[in-house]
């Protein structure tokens, strides 16, 4: 696929309402249906809503569950990228984003960071995730990390070293309004993060960000896609739910990658090297 | 750094707070089932700014400003809530309190003013969530960060609310945020008063400036600094123990009432929902 139309779908989920989620959606989908487009892409969390507390436990679903299946049943004409509580048959309950095309799940990344601190408390309800992959579909190759996740460069770094043409940032990232500057610190720091890792890693990211509040705490949206430049390409310039189509032309990536050839120059050996005789030492 | 330029700091921050402030009366009210806002309306500068705030965010014809004077309270009060009334167009009730407080100090002539304070603001609690049935309203809380921190407000009182858009602003950045606002002046220039007595001024009640509040408060809780750090500072080490101390003392008005834990799950210990569960 040379050019892919990505619907950056920023929704304000119902707390613990995941029928009500479940149709807002489907609704969605079908928007970006009609428009066109080849992929849509729900925040972290958007079945369920982010600040859980002991209601995950009610939220939870296992991937076979009806509502999760109904959802990948509607990945037929456009590919959709979902973010829901996974609790697997074992009872370990995860912050999963799900990838899903032609009825069937092609990838699930489980967040492997999860932030126990501050305002955040997810260590106390979520296990931990352990593996970041890569995927193909439709000849494209993409990765996925949700949220936190991002905050580690470790993770895109992995991703990259798969040469992923797009990697997608599923978010539920709360905005500290008192920056002085319209647009919160961290929303000016998530920009940053996204068009640099774009930049550094010669591909497309793809930033969706929720909105809304829930006990007070503010989702400042601000969904965004740069390109291997560190250019923005499209997004939604407001903390209010919407959804906005970007046309990514990935044949780009082959001149980037020529002319600027940081992927092919990367030495993950020496990384290795490294990485072994420092955790050697630990040990 | 000295108080002024600390507290210039922390108005030049709440620059951009309206519009997050609004989404967030908007989003929390909706979301509860309700529509309407119902508060009390003093005249004061952060129950102006919440009066400012709830009609950009949910229209004039929702909010229900309520003025409730004691006989004691001034006429500038008084005057200043019509101000905001006037200006943005509000039907507001006016509900004099003194019949009710006179009554019940009538045979109590030694309370002090303490007790008298607590029973008036504690009267008007509940005269706003009376009317929170009438309207089919939220009450809206007027309680900026400092007070919160400092303790200074009745506990089921002034402190009572459903939501609270200022509760995370300073009392400078109330002023700059009620100049973005274009609260009248006279509200924005007046100094700050609980109105329970002539002439009185929270920042005479209280022994020292919001100015100097402010800054010793930003310091010890958002730049997590010790006493020492902030007397280092150069501030008095005197008042930075006594601003510090007040926060520590004061720490049970924030918070739920203390429930002995019997069971496995105890409610705000380990039965811990958000309070928009569900909604």
């Amino acid at each position: 696929m040379q050019r892919m139309k990505v619907a950056l779908c920023q929704v304000n989920p119902r707390l613990s309402d995941v029928k009500a989620n479940l149709a807002m959606h489907l609704a969605n989908i079908e928007e970006a249906k009609h428009a066109g487009a080849d992929l849509i892409v729900f925040p972290e969390l958007g079945l369920t809503g982010y600040w859980l507390k002991d209601s995950t436990l009610d939220v939870a679903r296992t991937i076979d569950h009806p509502d999760i299946c109904e959802l990948i049943q509607a990945s037929c004409d456009v590919d959709i990228v979902f973010s829901f509580v996974e609790e697997t048959k074992d009872h370990r309950f995860y912050t999963s984003s799900v990838y899903a095309s032609a009825r069937r799940v092609v990838h699930v990344h489980r967040k492997v960071y999860l932030p126990t601190y501050g305002l955040f408390e997810e260590g106390r309800h979520f296990a931990r995730g352990n593996d970041v992959q890569a995927f193909q579909t439709n000849d494209v190759s993409m990765g996925m990390m949700i949220c936190e996740d991002a905050w580690h460069p470790s993770v895109p770094y992995l991703l990259s070293l798969s040469g992923v043409d797009l990697m997608i940032i599923p978010s539920a990232g709360p905005g500290r309004a008192l920056s002085g500057d319209p647009n919160s610190g961290s929303q000016q720091f998530w920009e940053r993060v996204v068009r640099t890792y774009a930049q550094l890693f010669t591909c497309y990211v793809v930033f969706v960000n929720r909105t809304g509040f829930e006990d007070g705490v503010f989702f400042f949206g601000h969904s965004l896609v740069a390109g291997p430049q560190g250019d923005i390409l499209g997004g939604i310039e407001t903390h209010e739910p919407g959804m906005v189509i970007v046309d990514l032309d990935l044949s780009r990536l082959r001149k980037e990658r020529f002319r600027t050839p940081l992927l092919r120059d990367e030495n993950p050996y020496l990384t290795q090297r490294i990485l072994a005789r420092r955790l050697g030492d630990v040990k | 750094m000295q108080a002024q330029e600390i507290c210039e700091n922390l108005a030049a921050i709440a620059q951009g707070v309206i519009p997050v402030l609004t989404a967030f009366l908007k989003d929390e009210v909706h979301k509860a089932g309700f529509s309407d806002v119902v508060f009390g309306l003093s005249g004061g500068i952060d129950s102006a700014v919440v009066a400012y705030l709830a009609v950009e965010a949910v229209g004039k014809e929702h909010v229900h400003p309520i003025i409730m004077p004691y006989k004691l309270s001034s006429q500038n009060s008084i005057d200043d809530a019509l101000r905001v009334v006037d200006d943005l167009d509000l039907t507001a009730q006016t509900i004099e309190i003194t019949p009710q407080i006179d009554a019940y100090f009538a045979d109590k002539s030694d309370a002090t003013a303490l007790r008298r304070g607590n029973k008036m603001a504690r009267e008007r609690m509940s005269i706003i969530y009376d009317h929170s049935v009438v309207y089919h309203a939220l009450a809206l809380g007027t309680s900026n960060k400092t007070e919160l921190l400092l303790g200074y407000g009745t506990q089921f009182g002034d402190l009572a609310s459903a939501l609270n858009p200022i509760g995370d602003l300073y009392k400078a950045q109330i002023r700059a945020v009620a100049k973005s606002l274009s609260v009248p002046l006279s509200i924005q220039q007046k100094p700050p008063s609980a109105d329970l007595w002539e002439d009185q001024t929270d920042e005479g009640e209280l022994g020292f400036t919001y100015e100097l509040a402010d800054a010793v408060l930003h310091l010890l809780v958002d730049e997590r600094m010790s006493v020492d750090e902030v007397v280092e500072q150069g501030f008095d080490r005197e008042l930075v123990q006594l601003i510090s101390r007040r926060i520590t003392l004061n720490q049970y008005k924030r918070r739920m009432p203390v429930i002995a834990k019997l069971s496995s799950r105890t409610i705000g210990i380990d039965f811990r929902y958000p309070r928009d569960w569900g909604m």
